[in-house]
C-alpha cells in the first residue's frame, strides 16, 4: 500500500489581484490549492465498481464525520475513507471495509449523496470475489446460513422448537391449511436465540391476547439474509430470497408481520426487486395498530424508568420511530425518557451491515465496541429499562451492559415489556 | 492363454487379510470347472506364504517389495500376468487391491469388474454397484478379466490351507522406481476405541450437518453408547477419523449398532455386519442397510432419536 | 505447477435408480458431481496456495450439465476448466478414464489428482487407469499432499487409522480420500459470478476404450434377509426401540 502523499509547498513570490500587486508572504493563499499531487486511482477503483459511483462524490465536508457511529469509537466516516483512499488506502483490502455498519446516519446529512448503504456492499462483493480478505467470522455466518439456512448455525429441523415455550398455540401455516390474516415471519435470533426467543413467545403471547388470526412458517422458514447481502454475500441474499418468495407465495395471507427491523428492510425494499410486492409490517407499527385493543389488556403497572433505542433499520431506513414509543408509553407505570441520540439521530448498536457477526474483527479496529457506548448512553439518562425493537439488540446490549458496570440496566424488548404488563410478571 | 486364476493376495504386519483367503477358495471352486489352476500370489516380505489351500503359490520377494507400493506391486504382478496369461486375476477391492486392479486393467487392455460379490461358473460376475443400490451381472469379452472382489463375498476357510510356495525374486527389473515407501503411520491415540465399544449410535450422512451430531451424542449419553459414523461425516469434518467404521475405517462388532442415516454402502457393511444387534433408522425404504439390519424404520432420525430422548 | 483435477459426473444414488434393459436408465437420473472429487478439487487447491500454480479441472460432460460443476470448482479456486463434450451418459470408466488421459496428455501434468472412487467405478476408477494411460505412478486413499521440488509426499491410509507415507517422483496421479481440509466454501456471489463470466474449454473425446464389460442384468440386489421393519409415527418408533433394548438388556 502506498503511503500518503504530502502536497507541495507552495507560495508565489509576486502576486497581482485584479492589477493591484499584493505580494507578501500570505500569497499561498491566493495559489488555488487543488491536490492534484494525490492519486485519484484508489478513489476512482472504488467508483468504477458497479455501486460505488457516489464515493467519488465526497467533497470533504466532514458532516458525515459528526454522526458517524464509528468514528466515536475509532477514526471513520465517509469522507476520512475518501481521504484515506487519497492517500493511499486500497478500500478493497483494507480494515476500514468491514467497520461500517450501513446504520444511514451519513447519507442523511450528506450534501453529496455518498451512499455507503450502495457503496460497502459493493466493495465488499468485489472483496469477497477476488478473495481479498474477509472477516473469518463473517465467512462462517455465510457459510451457516448457506448450509442450515440460518447465520447461527443451528438445525433447520429446530426453526420453530422455541413455540413449545411459548405457553400459547401457535399455529403452523402448513397445518392450518386455510388463508390467515397474518403471515408472522418470526427470523432467525427470535427463533434460535435464548433472548430472541423470549421475545417470539411474548410475541406470540400478545398476538393470542389480541386474537390475531396468524400463523407462521415453522420448520419451513429461512433467513432473510439482509444482512449478509449488505456484508457483501449477494449471491447468498439472492438465493436465500428465490426460495423465501416461493415459500410466501405458497400460502394464502394478507399481511406479513416481522420481528426485525432488518427482515422487514429485505422485505420491504428489496423484494419488490425481485417480483414480491406484499403488505410487510414491523410488529411496532402493527401492534401500534391494535393500541385501542391493546391498553385494556395492559393491566400491570410496570414501574420502569425506560430509554428506547431507535434500531438503524427500523427508524432512518424505514421511518417507523412513532409506533414504539406508542406502545412503550401505552403501559401504565412507563416513564420513558429519551437518549441525547434519538430518532433520526439515533446511535448504532454495531450488529447492521454483518456488523453482527464481525465483533471479534471490529475490536480490533475500535476503542470499544458500538453496543457498549450506547449501553452508557442509556445509562447515563438514569433509565433502568433499555428497550429495543430488534432482534440483533437483545443479546448485544445484554453483553454491553455488563462489561460497562451497567447490569442494573435490563435490556428488554418492546414485546417482552408489553407481556409483563399483559401478565404481570 | 490358460485357464488358471490368479489370486493377488495382500498382507500386513505378517498376516494375510481374510479377504485373500476368501478369493483363494472361490478360484480354486471356479479353476476346478474350467480345468485349470488356483495361483495364490504373494508379494513381498515378512510373511509365511504357506498358508493357502491354493493348487499353487508364487511369493515374489525383494527389498523394494518390503513395503506396499502400488508401482512395485503393480509391475510385478504385470509381468507374472502376462506370463501367465490366467483366465481371471482376482484382487480385494481393498485400499491395496484398488490401487492395482483398474491399473492392471488399463495397461493389459483387459476388462475389470469391480465390487464383485460373486462369479459364476461361467465367470459372470456379479457387482455391487451405485453404492449397494444395484446389483448387475456382468460377463467379459476376451481371454482374460480382472475382478476386484468385496470382503466378506465367499467363504474363507475354504482358501485355508498349506500349499507349499515357489518362492522367486521379482521378474521384473525394480531400479529407478518413482514411489519411495517412506514410513507405517499408526492410528493416532487419544480418542475412545470403537472397536472396544459395546454400543455404538452410529451416524450417517442422513444426520445433515455437524450441528445435528450434538443430538447423537445425547442419545449415545443416555444410552451409555458411544457416537461412531461411516465415511461421508468424517469427510465432511464433523467427527474424527477414529469414529469411523468400513472399509477405510474400523471393524466393530458391538452388542448394538444403532444406525441413524447410514444407507448401507458395501464399504459401510463390511466394518459392522457383525454387530450382534442392528437397529437402522433410514428415510430410503430401499436403502441397503435394510438388508442386513435386525430393525429397521422409515421415519425421521431426528424425530425418533428426540423421542427416545424423552424415553430414556 | 501445472495441476489437473479430473472429476467425475455421476448418477445420484439419493433416489431409486430406474432400470432400463440391462442397465440404468441414465437418461432419467440425476447427474452429481462424485463425492469424493469435492475432497480432490480441494486438496489440488490447498497444493496449488502452497507451492503455487494453476489448477485445470477436467471432467467429462455425461449430460450436458457438467457446466454447474465447473463453475462450482472455478469458485472454489480452481483456476481453469475443459469440458470433454462426451454427451453419452452411459459412458464407462474405462472410457472416460482414456477421454481424459488424451486431454490430460496436452496439459504438461505435474500432478493429476482424482477423487479416489466413484459410486459408478463397477469397471474400476479412472484414477489408476489414467495413471497407466499417461504412464504415471498412482496412489489411491490419499488423505494428505505435499509438494516440495520435484517430489509429492502423500499419505495412503489403509484402514482404522493404519496408513503409510510415500514420496513420489512428479508426475504422479493422486487418488483422495479426504482433503486435508474440509472442503470449502464457496460464496455463492462468486459461484454465480463465475457462471457468468467463466468460459469453459472444450474438448472433443478422443480415443476408443470400453471395459469390454457386457451388462446381462442390472436390478436392485436380491434381498437374502429383511430388517423387521418397525412401523408407526416417530414416537411410536422410538417407544418400540426402546422396549426392544430393555428386552435385550441393552438400557
Amino acid at each position: 500500500m502506498a503511503g500518503p502523499i504530502k502536497a507541495k509547498y507552495v507560495e508565489k513570490e509576486h502576486a497581482v489581484v485584479d492589477g493591484v500587486d499584493i505580494s507578501g508572504h500570505w500569497n499561498r493563499m491566493f495559489e488555488p490549492r487543488t491536490i492534484f499531487e494525490y492519486t485519484p486511482e484508489l478513489i476512482e477503483k472504488v467508483a468504477d465498481i458497479p455501486g460505488g459511483e457516489s464515493f467519488a462524490n465526497c467533497y470533504q465536508c466532514a458532516k458525515c464525520i459528526a454522526v458517524c457511529p464509528v468514528d466515536i469509537v475509532g477514526n471513520y466516516g465517509p469522507r476520512k475513507l475518501y481521504r484515506y483512499a487519497q492517500t493511499g488506502m486500497d478500500l478493497t483490502e483494507a480494515p476500514e471495509l468491514w467497520l461500517c455498519t450501513t446504520c444511514k446516519n451519513c447519507l442523511r446529512v450528506c450534501p453529496k449523496e455518498v451512499d455507503m448503504i450502495q457503496i460497502m456492499p459493493a466493495v465488499r462483493e468485489q472483496a469477497i470475489l477476488t478473495g481479498k480478505f474477509v472477516p473469518p467470522e463473517l465467512q462462517q455466518a455465510f457459510e451457516n446460513t448457506a448450509k442450515t439456512g440460518n447465520p447461527l448455525g443451528q438445525p433447520q429441523r429446530k426453526r420453530d422448537a422455541w413455540i413449545q415455550s411459548a405457553g400459547v398455540t401457535i399455529p403452523i401455516i402448513k397445518d392450518v391449511a386455510r388463508p390467515v390474516d397474518v403471515l408472522w415471519y418470526v427470523g432467525s435470533y427470535p427463533s434460535y436465540h435464548p433472548r430472541g426467543i423470549d421475545a417470539a413467545s411474548a410475541a406470540a403471547r400478545i398476538f393470542s391476547a389480541l386474537e390475531i388470526d396468524f400463523a407462521i412458517l415453522g420448520k419451513e422458514e429461512k433467513d432473510d439474509a439482509d444482512s449478509q447481502r449488505l456484508a457483501g454475500e449477494k449471491g447468498l441474499f439472492e438465493m436465500m430470497t428465490e426460495y423465501n418468495i416461493e415459500t410466501f407465495n405458497k400460502y394464502e395471507w394478507k399481511e406479513l408481520v416481522v420481528t426485525g427491523p432488518h427482515e422487514l428492510n429485505a422485505f420491504k425494499n428489496v423484494y419488490p426487486k425481485h417480483g414480491f410486492e406484499r403488505p410487510v409490517v414491523h410488529y411496532t407499527t402493527f401492534l401500534a395498530r391494535y393500541l385501542d385493543r391493546l391498553k385494556p389488556l395492559l393491566k400491570h403497572r410496570v414501574e420502569k424508568k425506560i430509554t428506547y433505542h431507535d434500531p438503524c433499520y427500523l427508524g432512518r431506513h424505514n421511518g417507523e420511530y412513532e409506533a414504539p414509543r406508542k406502545l412503550l408509553e401505552a403501559i401504565p407505570g412507563v416513564e420513558l425518557v429519551e437518549m441525547q441520540r434519538n430518532r433520526e439521530n439515533g446511535y448504532c448498536c454495531g450488529g447492521g451491515g454483518g456488523g453482527m457477526w464481525m465483533d471479534s474483527f471490529t475490536a480490533k479496529h475500535t476503542t470499544m465496541r458500538l453496543s457498549e457506548k450506547r449501553a452508557m448512553e442509556a445509562a447515563s439518562t438514569g433509565a433502568n429499562v433499555l428497550a429495543v425493537a430488534c432482534p440483533f439488540e437483545v443479546s448485544r446490549f445484554t453483553d454491553a451492559v455488563k462489561s460497562t458496570g451497567n447490569e442494573h440496566v435490563d435490556v428488554l424488548d418492546i414485546l417482552e415489556l408489553l407481556d409483563k404488563s399483559m401478565r404481570g410478571e | 492363454m490358460s485357464n488358471d486364476i490368479l489370486v493377488i493376495t495382500e498382507h500386513m504386519d505378517g498376516k494375510f487379510s481374510d479377504v485373500s483367503f476368501e478369493m483363494v477358495g472361490k478360484a480354486k471352486e471356479l479353476a476346478s470347472a474350467l480345468g485349470g489352476q488356483a495361483v495364490a500370489v504373494v508379494v513381498g516380505g515378512g510373511v509365511s506364504s504357506n498358508a493357502f489351500a491354493s493348487d499353487s503359490t508364487i511369493h515374489v520377494d525383494d527389498a523394494s517389495l518390503a513395503n506396499f507400493n502400488p508401482e512395485a506391486y503393480g509391475k510385478v504382478i504385470e509381468a507374472l500376468v502376462k506370463e501367465k496369461s490366467p483366465r481371471l486375476v482376482m484382487f480385494g477391492w481393498t485400499a491395496t487391491g484398488m490401487d492395482l486392479a483398474a491399473w492392471l486393467s488399463a495397461r493389459l487392455g483387459v476388462p475389470c469388474a469391480a465390487y464383485v460379490k460373486n462369479i459364476g461358473a461361467d465367470l459372470t460376475m456379479t457387482c455391487q454397484a451405485y453404492g449397494g443400490k444395484m446389483s448387475a451381472d456382468v460377463s467379459s469379452a476376451g481371454d482374460m478379466a480382472i475382478a476386484a472382489c468385496l470382503a466378506g463375498s465367499f467363504p474363507l476357510e475354504a482358501g485355508q490351507g498349506s500349499t507349499a510356495a515357489t518362492t522367486m525374486a521379482s521378474p521384473v527389473s525394480l531400479d529407478g522406481l518413482k514411489t519411495k515407501f517412506v514410513e507405517a503411520i499408526k492410528p493416532a491415540g487419544g480418542d475412545v476405541d470403537i472397536t472396544s465399544q459395546v454400543k455404538l449410535v452410529s451416524i450417517g450422512r442422513g444426520i445433515g450437518g455437524k450441528e445435528n451430531v450434538e443430538l447423537a451424542e445425547e442419545l449415545a449419553g443416555k444410552l451409555g453408547a458411544t457416537v461412531s459414523c461411516s465415511r461421508p461425516v468424517v469427510d465432511a469434518g464433523w467427527l474424527p477419523r477414529t469414529r469411523q467404521v468400513g472399509k477405510s475405517g474400523l471393524k466393530v462388532k458391538p452388542k448394538l449398532y444403532l444406525m441413524l442415516g447410514i444407507s448401507g454402502a458395501p464399504e459401510h457393511l463390511e466394518g459392522m455386519k457383525s454387530a450382534e444387534l442392528i437397529i437402522a433408522v433410514n428415510t430410503d425404504k430401499k436403502a441397503p442397510i435394510f438388508n442386513v439390519a435386525h430393525y429397521g424404520a422409515t421415519n425421521d432420525l431426528f424425530e425418533v432419536a428426540e423421542a427416545m430422548l424423552e424415553l430414556l | 505447477m501445472n495441476i489437473v483435477v479430473a472429476i467425475k459426473h455421476i448418477p445420484s444414488i439419493a433416489d431409486d435408480l430406474p432400470v432400463k434393459g440391462n442397465n440404468v436408465d441414465f437418461d432419467s437420473v440425476d447427474f452429481v458431481l462424485n463425492e469424493f472429487d469435492e475432497q480432490s478439487i480441494e486438496q489440488a487447491v490447498l497444493v496449488k496456495e502452497a507451492v503455487g500454480g494453476t489448477v485445470t479441472v477436467v471432467g467429462v460432460d455425461m449430460i450436458g450439465e457438467l457446466d454447474g460443476v465447473l463453475h462450482l470448482a472455478l469458485a472454489k479456486g480452481a483456476d481453469k476448466a475443459v469440458k470433454i463434450t462426451g454427451d453419452d451418459p452411459a459412458a464407462d470408466s474405462h472410457q472416460q478414464a482414456k477421454w481424459l488421459a488424451e486431454a490430460i496428455k496436452g496439459m504438461s501434468a505435474d500432478i493429476v489428482f482424482v477423487g479416489v472412487q466413484a459410486s459408478n467405478d463397477l469397471d474400476g476408477q479412472i484414477g489408476p487407469m489414467i495413471a497407466a494411460h499417461l504412464d504415471m505412478p498412482y496412489i489411491g486413499g490419499v488423505s494428505s499432499v505435499e509438494v516440495t521440488g520435484e517430489t509429492a509426499t502423500v499419505n495412503k491410509e489403509f484402514a482404522g487409522g493404519v496408513g503409510a507415507k510415500y514420496a513420489v517422483t512428479l508426475p504422479m496421479v493422486v487418488g483422495v480420500q479426504a482433503s486435508v481440509k474440509p472442503p470449502r466454501y464457496a460464496p455463492v456471489s462468486k459461484v454465480r459470478q463465475v457462471a457468468q463470466t467463466a468460459t469453459i474449454e472444450k474438448v472433443a473425446p478422443s480415443g476408443d476404450a470400453g471395459s469390454g464389460l457386457t451388462f446381462k442384468k442390472m436390478a436392485p440386489p436380491v434381498v437374502t434377509g429383511h430388517a423387521e421393519m418397525i412401523e408407526g409415527s416417530s414416537k411410536e418408533v422410538a417407544a418400540k426401540i426402546v422396549e426392544l433394548l430393555k428386552s435385550k438388556g441393552l438400557v
